[in-house]
C-alpha cells in the first residue's frame, strides 16, 4: 500500500468521524507530504453513516450559513450607528489623536506619525507583533521542517525555470531594484510612507522572485537556516532590550541616550530608525523563510 | 516609585527573550532556560505582590515617556502578581514534570523550538494579566493562539494536527470576534486605554448614544473570549487538543491558556465596561446560562469516556462552566469564588494531565480504562497525585476544589434568583464528577488480577515527583488554609473595581 499524506487521512478521518476513528492509523506520526500521490490507488472508504447523522450532514453548511447571515445582520445593524467614515466630530477625533497629530513630530522626532505612534507612543503593542512574527515562523517550522529527510525541490518544476529565459533576466533586472527599494522604505520609514513592516515585505519578496529564478542554491551563501537564526536572535534580542531600556526610563521619569534630534535628517527620531530596521530585516528573512520552507522544508 | 514596580515590565521582556534566544540553543539549554525563566518570574512575582500589598493600591506603570491615554500602560494590583505568579509555577511544573513525555512525543530537532513556545506563551499570559490596554491584549491573544497550536502540533501525530486544525479554527474565531469588538468600542469611545474606556462607556450607557454597537461591542469581546477559552457549547475543540497532545502541553493548554483568556475577560468586565454596565448588558444571565449547562453537558461527556485523556479533557469543559457561572452569579462574590476555581483548576489539572500520562506508560501506553486496571500500584507517585487532582475535581473537604464550590454557593445565597438553579447544578455537577473520577481511582487502585508487580521508585522519576509534589501539596495546602487565598482575592477584585 502506498504511504497516505495527511490530507487523505484528514479526509479519510472527516468522512467517517462517528464511526470509524477507532480504527484508522491515526496514531501513526505523520512524516511527509508526498506531491505525486495518486489518489486512485488509496483503498475504498467505508461508508457506515446512518441515518441521523447524513441528515445533520445536509442540514449542517444550511445551519451554519444561516447562523453567519444572522450575526452578519447584527453586525451591519451596529455599522449603521456608528459615526459616519470621515465625520468631525466622530469619538476618535479627541485629545489623543490630536496629540498624535499635532505633537508627534516634535515628541518623537519622527516626520511620518504612523512610525512614530507604533513605535514611540505605542511601541509595546509593535514590540509584541514583531514577535507574533517569530512566533507564526516557529510554528511554520514545527509543522513543516524536515530535518532527517531533506526534500528536493520538485525536478520538473526547477527545470522549467532553470530553461525560462524571461524569468531570469527579469529577475535579473528587478531584484537589485526591488532589494533597493525595499530597503530605502526601511530606512525611510521615519521620514515618509514605509517602515519595517512595508520594507521588509518588499525585501522579503525580492528574495523570493530571485529564489525562483536562481534557485535556492545559490541564495544559501547569503541566508541559510543558521544565519536566518542569528539574524532573527540579533534583531529581536535588540528589539527587546532596546524598549525595554526606554520603558524602563519613561516609567522611572529617566532621560534616555537616545534624542529626538532635528525632524527630518536622516540620523533622527531617536530608537525608530534602528528599529526599523531591526523589525525590516525580521520580516524580510521571515517572508523569505516561509517560501522555503514551504517549497522544501527547509530553509 | 518601588524598584518592584519594575518588575512586570522585566517578566515579559525576559521570557520573550528567552523565547528568542530558545530558538538557536540546543533543546536541553533551551529547557533549562525556560525552567529558569519561570522560577525567576515567579519570584518576581511574589515581589510585586509584597508592594502591592504593602501600597495597597493598584499601580498604573507607563511604557515609555507617555502616560495614558497616550502610550501603552502596564497595571497591577493585589491580582495581577498573584495570578501571573501561579501561572508561572504551574507552568514550571508542567515543564519539569512532563519532560519525559515530551522527549518521547517530539523529535530532538525541534525540541528547542517547543521551549521556546513555552516561553512565548509565559510572556503572553504575563502580558494578558497584566496590560492596562485593550489593544496590547489582542495582541498577546495573537502570540499566544499561534503558541498554542505550536506546542499542540509538535506531536506530529495524524489526530494531534487535526486536532490542532480545530483548535486553531475556534481560537482565531475567538479572535476576530475580539478584535471586531474592539473595533466598535474603539470607533464609538476613540480610546484603547481601559481607564479612559471605562468613563467613556459609563457616560455613554448613561446617555444611551451608540447603544446598539456598546452592546455589540460588549458582546463581541465576551462571546470571543469565552470561545477561546472553551465555554459549552464551543468546547468540542477540548478532547482532542488536550486528548492526543503531549500531557506537558495539555497542562498549559488547560490549565493555564484558557485561564489566561477568563482572567483578562475579568479585568475587561471591571476596567473596560465597568460592573454595571456589563451586569446591566444581559451578558451576565448568559454567561450564567451556558455556564451552567456546560457544567452539566461537560460532565456527561466525560462519563462516556473510556479514554483516560480525553474524559479528563471533558472534564475540563465542566470546570470552565463552573468558572463562568461564577462570572454570571455575582460582580464581587461570584467573580471571587470564579478566580478561586481559577486558581484551583489551574493547579489540578496539569497534575492530572501528567499523571495519568505516568499510569498509562506503566500500562503498556494504553489509555483505556480497562487497561490501566492496578496502575496505580505499579507507580506509587503518579497515583498518588492523581488522587489528590481526583478528589479536588469532585471536591472533597480539605482540597481547594471543596473551597471553590463552597464560594460559589455562598455566591447563591446573595443573589436571590440565581439560587436554586446554582445549588441543583452544584449538586448534579458533583454527582457527575464523583462518577466518573471514582471510577477512575476505583479502576487504577483496583488490585484484582494484578499479580506481583514492581512498582517504578521515586529515584527513576525525581523530576515528575518534584512537579507532582509541588502541585499536589499547595492544592491541598490552600485548601486547608483557604482563608488567606480568599482574602487575597476579595481585596485584589476590591482594588480591580477601583
Amino acid at each position: 500500500m502506498k504511504k497516505q499524506t495527511i490530507f487523505d487521512r484528514l479526509r479519510r478521518w472527516d468522512e467517517s468521524e462517528f464511526d470509524l476513528t477507532d480504527a484508522l492509523p491515526l496514531e501513526e506520526p505523520v512524516r511527509r507530504i508526498e506531491p505525486d500521490l495518486d489518489r486512485d490507488a488509496l483503498p475504498p472508504i467505508p461508508r457506515l453513516e446512518h441515518g441521523g447523522v447524513r441528515t445533520f450532514r445536509r442540514l449542517y453548511p444550511w445551519m451554519a450559513g444561516l447562523l453567519a447571515l444572522v450575526l452578519v445582520g447584527f453586525l451591519l445593524l451596529a455599522v449603521l450607528e456608528l459615526p459616519a467614515f470621515g465625520s468631525a466630530d466622530a469619538p476618535a477625533h479627541n485629545e489623543v489623536m490630536a496629540r498624535y497629530v499635532g505633537q508627534g513630530t516634535e515628541e518623537t522626532g519622527a516626520v511620518n506619525t504612523v512610525a512614530g505612534v507604533i513605535l514611540d507612543y505605542r511601541a509595546f503593542d509593535t514590540l509584541g507583533e514583531s514577535h507574533v512574527l517569530f512566533t507564526a515562523a516557529a510554528a511554520v517550522l514545527i509543522l513543516l521542517l524536515t530535518a532527517t529527510h531533506v526534500q528536493e525541490e520538485p525536478r520538473r518544476i526547477r527545470d522549467i525555470m532553470e530553461r525560462d529565459p524571461i524569468l531570469r533576466n527579469t529577475a535579473k533586472v528587478l531584484t537589485p531594484v526591488i532589494l533597493l527599494f525595499g530597503f530605502y522604505v526601511i530606512l525611510n520609514g521615519h521620514l515618509g510612507p514605509g517602515g519595517g513592516f512595508a520594507g521588509g515585505a518588499i525585501v522579503g519578496s525580492g528574495l523570493i522572485l530571485c529564489a525562483i529564478a536562481f534557485g535556492f542554491e545559490r541564495l544559501e551563501r547569503l541566508l541559510n537556516y543558521k544565519s536566518y537564526c542569528r539574524i532573527l536572535v540579533c534583531c529581536l534580542g535588540f528589539y527587546s532590550l532596546a524598549k525595554c531600556y526606554s520603558f524602563y526610563c519613561g516609567a522611572n521619569g529617566l532621560e534616555t541616550i537616545f534624542s529626538a534630534g532635528t525632524p527630518g535628517r536622516i540620523l533622527s527620531a531617536g530608537l525608530i530608525l534602528p528599529l526599523n530596521v531591526a523589525v525590516g530585516l525580521v520580516v524580510g528573512c521571515t517572508m523569505y523563510g516561509f517560501y522555503a520552507v514551504f517549497q522544501r522544508g527547509r530553509i | 516609585m518601588s524598584f518592584a514596580a519594575n518588575f512586570p515590565l522585566f517578566c515579559i521582556v525576559l521570557a520573550l527573550l528567552c523565547a528568542v534566544v530558545s530558538g538557536v540553543l540546543r533543546w536541553r539549554a533551551a529547557a533549562i532556560l525556560t525552567e529558569v525563566m519561570a522560577a525567576a518570574v515567579a519570584v518576581m512575582s511574589a515581589f510585586v505582590l509584597a508592594l502591592a500589598l504593602r501600597t495597597g493600591q493598584s499601580t498604573s506603570y507607563p511604557m515609555g515617556h507617555f502616560p495614558h491615554p497616550w502610550g501603552n500602560e502596564l497595571r497591577f494590583g493585589i491580582l495581577e502578581p498573584l495570578v501571573s505568579g501561579v501561572f508561572s509555577l504551574v507552568l514550571l511544573c508542567c515543564v519539569v514534570g512532563g519532560r519525559k513525555a515530551l522527549n518521547r512525543d517530539t523529535e530532538p530537532e525541534k525540541r528547542n523550538l517547543y521551549f521556546s513556545m513555552v516561553d512565548l506563551i509565559q510572556a503572553s499570559l504575563l502580558a494578558l494579566v497584566y496590560t492596562n490596554d485593550l489593544f496590547t491584549g489582542y495582541v498577546f491573544i495573537e502570540i499566544c493562539t499561534i503558541a498554542a497550536c505550536g506546542i499542540l502540533m509538535i506531536r506530529q501525530l495524524g489526530r494531534t494536527t487535526l486536532a490542532s486544525v480545530r483548535y486553531m479554527i475556534f481560537s482565531l474565531l475567538g479572535s476576530g470576534l475580539f478584535i471586531l469588538g474592539i473595533v466598535y468600542l474603539y470607533s464609538i469611545t476613540g480610546h484603547l486605554l481601559m481607564p479612559e474606556l471605562k468613563q467613556s462607556v459609563g457616560e455613554l450607557w448613561q446617555s444611551g448614544q451608540y447603544r446598539t454597537p456598546l452592546r455589540t461591542a460588549i458582546a463581541l469581546i465576551t462571546l470571543g473570549l469565552c470561545i477561546k477559552s472553551g465555554l459549552f457549547p464551543f468546547h468540542f475543540w477540548m478532547p482532542d487538543t488536550y486528548g492526543y497532545s503531549t500531557p506537558c502541553s495539555a497542562g498549559i493548554l488547560s490549565g493555564l491558556v484558557s485561564k489566561g483568556y477568563i482572567f483578562l475577560l475579568i479585568k475587561i468586565i471591571f476596567d473596560v465596561f465597568g460592573t454595571e454596565v456589563f451586569y446591566a448588558s444581559g451578558m451576565q444571565t448568559v454567561l450564567y446560562v451556558f455556564g451552567v449547562a456546560g457544567m452539566v453537558f461537560g460532565s456527561i461527556s466525560a462519563m462516556r469516556e473510556n479514554d483516560i485523556f480525553r474524559m479528563i479533557a471533558y472534564s475540563s469543559a465542566a470546570q470552565i462552566g463552573y468558572i463562568y457561572m461564577g462570572i454570571g452569579l455575582s460582580p464581587r462574590l461570584g467573580i471571587v469564588a470564579a478566580l478561586f476555581h481559577t486558581l484551583t483548576h489551574a493547579l489540578t489539572k496539569p497534575a492530572l494531565f501528567l499523571s495519568a500520562s505516568r499510569l498509562s506508560e506503566v500500562s503498556g501506553g494504553s489509555k483505556r480504562f480497562k487497561d490501566l486496571q492496578g496502575s496505580a500500584h505499579k507507580n506509587h507517585a503518579a497515583g498518588a497525585a492523581f488522587a489528590v487532582g481526583s478528589l479536588s475535581m469532585i471536591g472533597l473537604p480539605l482540597t481547594m476544589g471543596f473551597i471553590a464550590k463552597y464560594l460559589f454557593a455562598l455566591a447563591a445565597f446573595r443573589e436571590e434568583r440565581f439560587l436554586i438553579p446554582t445549588l441543583l447544578a452544584l449538586a448534579i455537577s458533583t454527582v457527575l464528577n464523583t462518577f466518573y473520577f471514582a471510577r477512575t481511582l476505583i479502576r487504577v487502585y483496583n488490585t484484582r488480577d494484578l499479580g506481583a508487580v514492581k512498582p517504578v521508585g521515586l529515584g527513576s522519576q525525581k523530576r515528575f515527583a518534584a512537579a507532582g509534589a509541588l502541585l499536589a501539596g499547595l492544592n491541598i495546602f490552600f485548601g486547608v488554609i483557604a482563608q488567606p487565598l480568599i482574602d487575597l482575592l476579595t481585596r485584589g477584585v476590591a482594588l480591580l473595581a477601583g
